[in-house]
């Protein structure tokens, strides 16, 4: 097959709109001191990334190390805790028709609650802490993953069920070797959503509920119009979603290679 | 030895109760090969499910050896239509899949697993996985994964009913001599004349639904057998026989949906 990717297309889009911005604030097609220039944005960016620190004068100049790092333990914080809770429930709600009726009505009543309503509750059970955000982020990425997980199990091919049992496999060997890596598929796509509503969960949870990380900077930014640290803290909350989205699509191709395999085939 | 005694099948289709299996008496005797032959939808599967253990009768009994059986069992091995492998496992993996569930000692199950992949004529596939093989590779581990269990009975369902015609033959010779080996009990359901007559003792013939056992045929057909023998005239009075015997099932059926 001849290789025809000489022209990297995927730039012009957002090349394109990046002029499109840079036209509008230059040409005054926007009201003047609103919205910054992309070059303005760039440059504040830089001045918070690189920044010899916060002082009177410019208080973010060096502190978007720090606040990257408190929003991202507690994504990681929250969205394992999800994880860990949402992976072995969703495996008995799917596999288990009691567990299913048990707990399943519950999960699916409390799914439409969107996570920005559980915020008065969230910081009046748990006051201004981490702990509050933790919950907020934990709740929102739990669900795509119970789901997913429970979607997954029962996707599992009777057949392959069938062929376990009458190899000897008891309820565990056929939960563990044939149920789980059967939904493993299924469980990746909501570790990737869950991941998502992780991120979304951080940036709500830091304006209202805690004092650092990017959502607080966001908040506050905008408060003292500053507009230019906004835009920058935008940029990064998408870089960021971004990279965890590919760790998690890294990890699946090497724990899926067998599936990898069957698409090409 | 296979004995299914007075059984009834009845399936709950929504509102509607259908009756799949109706009286079946079958004993399939020690060592012996015996075919079930029917129309699509006559519930041959079902009674072969009945005898892994997947399902229950409504009324009558299901034995082996002996024992009524309740679930699926490691005695009673099954090689379905489909090779329903484990797609993560490779296929060394999925062969020993079997005696490893069952906690036997490695370096035994390892030596003949070893044995019977080449036996089945897999050697230098055992690390590719399921989606790397063709459909008749990817059946020969299904018959693997069960030899090596060494079950007294197998219970085949239709397990060539998807290949093509080349690789269904090749399949047949093989499965000849694995039986030729080591003369498990067989009961193979199929709808293909052709392939119950080349390798069974016994070819029962159902109706369609529900099904009932028609006729019961005997295939003296001396063993060895090979692929030639399905062009002796004594294989030719068999088939004209069952096909009769079929194409009278076939035409109730299709009148009856009609």
């Amino acid at each position: 097959m001849r290789r025809r990717l000489s022209v990297p297309w995927f730039i012009l889009l957002p090349a394109g709109l990046v002029l499109l911005w840079h036209a509008a604030v230059t040409e005054h097609w926007v009201t003047e001191g609103i919205i910054p220039a992309p070059a303005q944005v760039l440059k504040s960016w830089h001045t918070w990334i690189f920044g010899s620190g916060a002082t009177m004068l410019s208080p973010y100049s060096g502190t978007w190390l720090d606040n990257v790092a408190y929003s991202g333990q507690r994504v990681l914080q929250g969205f394992a805790l999800a994880a860990l809770a949402a992976i072995p429930l969703g495996l008995m709600i799917g596999w288990n028709r009691l567990a299913a009726r048990l707990i399943d009505p519950t999960v699916q009543l409390l799914r439409p609650v969107p996570i920005t309503a559980w915020l008065p509750f969230a910081i009046a059970v748990f006051g201004i802490y981490d702990a509050s955000a933790l919950f907020l982020i934990g709740l929102g990425a739990f669900y795509p993953i119970v789901v997913n997980t429970t979607h997954g199990v029962r996707d599992t091919n009777l057949l392959l069920l069938r062929a376990a049992r009458m190899m000897g496999a008891g309820p565990g060997t056929v939960l563990a070797k044939v149920v789980f890596p059967s939904a493993l598929p299924s469980i990746f796509t909501g570790l990737r959503l869950g991941v998502g509503v992780a991120w979304t969960a951080v940036i709500v949870a830091e304006m209202i509920a805690v004092k650092s990380g990017l959502g607080y900077v966001l908040w506050d930014a905008y408060y003292v119009g500053r507009m230019d640290i906004c835009v920058a803290t935008m940029f990064s909350v998408g870089l960021l979603g971004f990279v965890s989205d590919r760790v998690i699509v890294w990890a699946s191709r090497l724990l899926l290679r067998w599936r990898t395999l069957e698409a090409h085939v | 030895m296979i004995e299914i005694a007075g059984v009834w099948k009845e399936f709950a289709k929504g509102e509607r109760r259908v009756l799949a299996l109706q009286d079946i008496d079958l004993q399939v005797a020690p060592q012996e090969f015996a075919a079930i032959l029917g129309p699509s939808g006559c519930g041959k599967s079902t009674l072969l499910n009945m005898v892994a253990g997947f399902d229950h009768p409504t009324r009558g009994t299901v034995r082996a050896g002996g024992e009524a059986i309740l679930e699926p069992s490691p005695k009673r091995a099954v090689v379905f239509q489909e090779p329903a492998l484990f797609p993560w496992y490779s296929v060394m993996e999925n062969v020993v899949f079997g005696p490893k569930t069952q906690g036997q000692p490695a370096a035994e199950y390892r030596a003949r697993a070893a044995q019977i992949i080449e036996q089945v004529g897999l050697k230098g596939f055992e690390a590719s996985y399921p989606a790397e093989l063709s459909g008749g590779m990817r059946q020969r581990v299904g018959i693997a994964r069960v030899l090596i269990m060494q079950p007294e009975i197998l219970l085949m369902d239709e397990p060539f009913g998807s290949l093509d015609a080349q690789t269904r033959s090749l399949m047949q010779e093989l499965l000849l001599q694995v039986w030729e080996r080591h003369h498990q009990t067989v009961l193979f359901v199929t709808h293909d004349i052709e392939e119950a007559l080349l390798l069974a003792d016994r070819v029962c013939v159902m109706t369609a639904r529900p099904g009932r056992i028609k006729k019961s045929i005997q295939v003296r057909i001396p063993r060895p057998r090979a692929i030639e023998v399905t062009t002796s005239p004594e294989f030719n009075d068999l088939r004209r026989e069952v096909l009769a015997l079929i194409r009278e099932e076939s035409q109730r059926a299709a009148t009856e949906a009609a």
